[in-house]
């Protein structure tokens, strides 16, 4: 099973991205922006960090970039697709998810272990966790307000397609407490805490057993590989 | 050479929070006058060549598609040299 990582200019958390597939039980496969060449990979990650600076919009450069035609074209046929932080900001860009993002509510960069729901664990990035998981991952970001209209936010969460949620605290305003969101078919995830940060004993979040212990990401990783075994 | 400015502006019923943090600047200063602050994007495009229905059209559909996001904001003049070329923005 290959799983590429896009790097863009500015992307902070490719190499971590990579190493969070490699450790899931599949192999990393780095990709490049500038190119139109996904060197068949069987899943994307869009990692997180600030592509071309945020500059623009968050993830709105991104989103134009030359290698986003294929993985528009790959996720409209059922490739599974994860964006992080950044990466969900440019899946939203790219309208492959519906919403947007804003600046946080309060204004401010935020950096916490954040404690999320999984609401579907029917997608392809999901289907190892338990319904109705609650998990620990880091947060840090500074545009993370995830915006709709009424509308939208109704059919998002009609349809299942809230995928995790905010509990306890809501970091940076999002509407509903979403904290992340799939595409109709489930293909297509995009969160803004980073699971890629939790995906080894030792360096993840603090857990009551134990300091840096947290592993609660690894599960969306070893998802999408089961999701692919299953094809 | 000609200039394109088109302006996007966040939708009236977003929280700005940029336009917050000012007024209430404004506020602390005791300018209790001004009531309210929101704030944009300006573009300002220069082109090679004169501005045909082509370019404009072409400039119409970038201010859509990558100056603005649809979701959150409003695309709300596209000015040629100073001269409106406004069509059905929004």
């Amino acid at each position: 099973m290959r799983v590429g990582v896009i790097t863009f200019p500015g992307s902070l958390d490719d190499r971590d991205a990579q190493r969070a597939v490699r450790l899931a039980g599949a192999t990393p496969v780095a990709l490049w922006h500038g190119e139109h060449d996904l060197q068949g990979v069987d899943a994307i990650v869009l990692p997180g960090g600030f592509s071309y600076g945020d500059y623009l919009r968050a993830g709105a450069i991104a989103s134009h970039a030359p290698i986003m035609a294929e993985v528009i074209d790959a996720a409209n046929k059922g490739v599974p697709v994860l964006g992080i932080c950044n990466g969900f900001q440019m899946l939203a860009e790219a309208r492959l998810i519906p919403g947007a993002h804003t600046r946080n509510a309060h204004q401010q960069f935020i950096r916490r272990d954040q404690k999320l729901r999984v609401e579907n664990t029917d997608t392809a990035w999901t289907n190892e966790y338990s319904a109705g998981a609650e998990i620990i991952i880091p947060l840090k970001n500074a545009d993370g307000r995830y915006i709709a209209d009424a509308e939208t936010i109704k059919r998002v969460e009609g349809e299942g397609q809230v995928v995790f949620r905010y509990v306890d605290v809501n970091p940076n305003g999002s509407m509903n407490d979403i904290a992340g969101v799939s595409n109709e078919r489930g293909n297509v995830v995009g969160l803004m805490p980073h699971p890629e940060h939790a995906v080894e004993a030792g360096f993840g979040p603090d857990t009551a057993l134990a300091m840096s212990s947290g592993t609660d990401g690894l599960a969306i990783f070893t998802s999408a590989i089961r999701a692919l075994a299953a094809v | 050479m000609p200039t394109i400015v088109v302006e996007v502006m966040p939708k009236a019923e977003l929280l700005d929070p940029q336009g917050k943090a000012v007024a209430a600047s404004l506020a602390r200063l005791g300018k209790t006058q001004f009531t309210g602050v929101r704030i944009g994007k300006r573009f300002e495009v220069t082109v090679d060549g004169p501005v045909d229905d082509a370019t404009l059209a072409e400039i119409r559909e970038l201010a859509v598609d990558m100056f603005s996001n649809s979701v959150i904001e409003d695309v709300v003049e596209i000015t040629v040299d100073g001269v409106s070329a406004d069509e059905d923005l929004r």
